[in-house]
């Protein structure tokens, strides 16, 4: 690696294991004197790498400086010293040297403590998935406002209110035991989802950060399924769906930024590797008895895999909203549970249920109805598409419904 | 021309300093910078890679890892330069990178 791109690229992988590991052995209440000392471990690295250039090993270089800060912060402070040494993990007796374990091992196990003490229910959603980014995944507060189209003030103060709120909570930053596993994995994978889906379907034009979110919580679900302790089918079921929408990532949008409605995209950008990986892990998941609404959304998601139209897809589809929505009910799923309804029996089947939807401060409901009545009733069509441009927000959505029209009113003239 | 010491320390209190992937390059670039500055004026006296650590004896005579109190201040480099006086110093410490972060150079003329 280009020494020009070299202490970036060690920023994004070694920051939050650093982070991780120091949060790991202070605990909660000390999360601001781990990520100082990350911060400073790096910003030492980028002045005395200057001078004689990078070392041999730069990651155990860093290793060793962010021990060495942390054992003299702790020997040095004596208030940090009193309050909390002698509580925390591994210091027993004053004189021993305290250890600070970088092993693989425990870098692991820490990141692992810090995403179940991040995805606690006790922060609010939009605080967690900044804090998420930020303690997690290493993102500072300009990239994440960036990342939301938020003002950096807002996203300060979300984090700081995560924080206080863990803090509050007395959260220990632990390895979760089985039955904690059980109750808590549900939540962690409703973060890692926020945390996809923002990125996903976020509204900035940013693909380059909207994507490393998404690879964000794909490496975080990564963590989960790889560890004995957290490999649970709904883990994989997450990472299936995540790796089977990734996939489409380069064929949804265009070359202007606008969005490229599935039906119009080119198939041969979608990405194979992450169709297979997401096949993989869909099989992965398929154990166990629970089914959970990450194996139903993988198992749309992977029909949508397969481009060409059948009644084997349609219908599997459907029958898989179906047991979604039996789940867990979003006014999304049923609208898409409708589209894939008229696949199976038809425009007018689908028309007559739309109407029980009554979403009607919905443009996503318009729309559909916009789609449905194409080819029935194009007056009422061109009419549905107008209230949905009404409704919508983003320019690019409108941009759609408008060429939609345009098309409808083509084969009207 | 005299030499003068500057010594650069970290000194951040303020938690969104944080560093960015791009700004610690840009930090890292703009350090580099300041050295081929100061080595194409032919102001450097004397320049080491220092170790970050070292050593403090206190007035009890122990001895004590770190130079540094605590973790929101801590000493970077140290570096020996030729100005013409104290205010030609202090306006090439005033490019110093570390002051970016909250740093502080710290100037002293040799006697």
């Amino acid at each position: 690696m280009e020494e020009k791109e070299l202490l970036p690229h060690l920023f994004r992988t070694e920051y939050r294991k650093l982070v991780a590991v120091l949060c790991y052995l202070f605990g909660i209440e000390h999360v601001e004197t781990a990520e100082d000392i990350a911060s400073d471990t790096f910003l030492a690295a980028a002045e005395t790498w200057a001078i004689k250039g990078v070392p041999e090993n730069p990651v155990a270089w860093l290793y060793t400086v962010a021990k060495n800060r942390t054992k003299n912060h702790l020997k040095r402070n004596t208030l940090f010293e009193q309050k909390v040494a002698s509580e925390i993990r591994y210091s027993s007796d004053k004189e021993e040297e305290i250890e600070i374990d970088m092993s693989p091992q425990n870098i692991t196990d820490s990141q692992l403590a810090m995403i179940f003490a991040v995805c606690n229910p006790l922060v609010p959603a939009d605080s967690q998935v900044a804090l998420a980014l930020n303690l997690l995944c290493g993102f500072g507060v300009q990239e994440i406002a960036d990342a939301f189209l938020l003002n950096k003030e807002v996203v300060y103060k979300r984090i700081q209110r995560a924080k206080e709120k863990l803090k509050e909570g007395k959260i220990s930053i632990a390895q979760p035991s089985v039955t904690e596993i059980g109750e808590r994995l549900e939540t962690v994978l409703t973060t890692i989802y926020l945390l996809y889906s923002e990125g996903y379907y976020s509204i900035s034009q940013n693909t380059t950060l909207r994507k490393e979110l998404c690879a964000e919580a794909m490496r975080l679900n990564f963590l989960l399924v790889e560890s004995d302790l957290t490999d649970r089918p709904e883990a994989s079921a997450l990472l299936s769906l995540m790796c089977f929408h990734s996939s489409r990532f380069e064929a949804r949008t265009n070359q202007n930024g606008e969005m490229v409605l599935y039906e119009d995209q080119d198939e041969s950008l979608w990405n194979r590797e992450l169709i297979e990986r997401g096949t993989y892990y869909l099989s992965r998941a398929s154990t166990g008895e629970k089914l959970s609404r990450y194996h139903l959304e993988a198992g749309i998601a992977y029909w949508h895999t397969h481009k060409e139209d059948s009644r084997d897809k349609w219908e599997s589809i459907l029958d898989l909203y179906d047991h979604l929505l039996a789940i867990e009910y979003s006014p999304i799923a049923a609208l898409n549970r409708i589209y894939a309804l008229a696949k199976v029996r038809g425009k007018e089947a689908a028309i007559a249920e739309a109407g029980h939807l009554n979403l009607t401060n919905n443009h996503f409901y318009y729309s559909l109805l916009g789609n449905l009545y194409t080819g029935i009733d194009d007056a009422q069509a061109v009419t549905h598409y107008q209230t949905a441009i009404k409704l919508a927000h983003s320019a690019s959505d409108k941009a759609i419904l408008f060429r939609n029209i345009a098309r409808l009113q083509g084969n009207v003239g | 021309m005299d030499e003068f010491l500057l010594v650069f320390r970290r000194d951040f209190k303020d938690r969104e300093n944080q560093p960015s992937p791009e700004q610690l390059q840009e930090h890292f670039e703009k350090w580099h910078a300041w050295y081929d500055r100061m080595t194409a004026e032919d102001r450097i006296v004397f320049r080491r890679r220092w170790d970050g650590e070292g050593l403090v004896v206190n007035a009890q005579k122990t001895v004590l890892n770190g130079p540094f109190a605590e973790i929101k201040e801590t000493i970077g480099g140290a570096v020996i330069i030729r100005a013409a006086d104290y205010e030609e110093a202090a306006e090439l410490a005033k490019a110093v990178p570390i002051l970016e972060f909250g740093g502080t150079v710290e100037i002293r003329k040799a006697l």
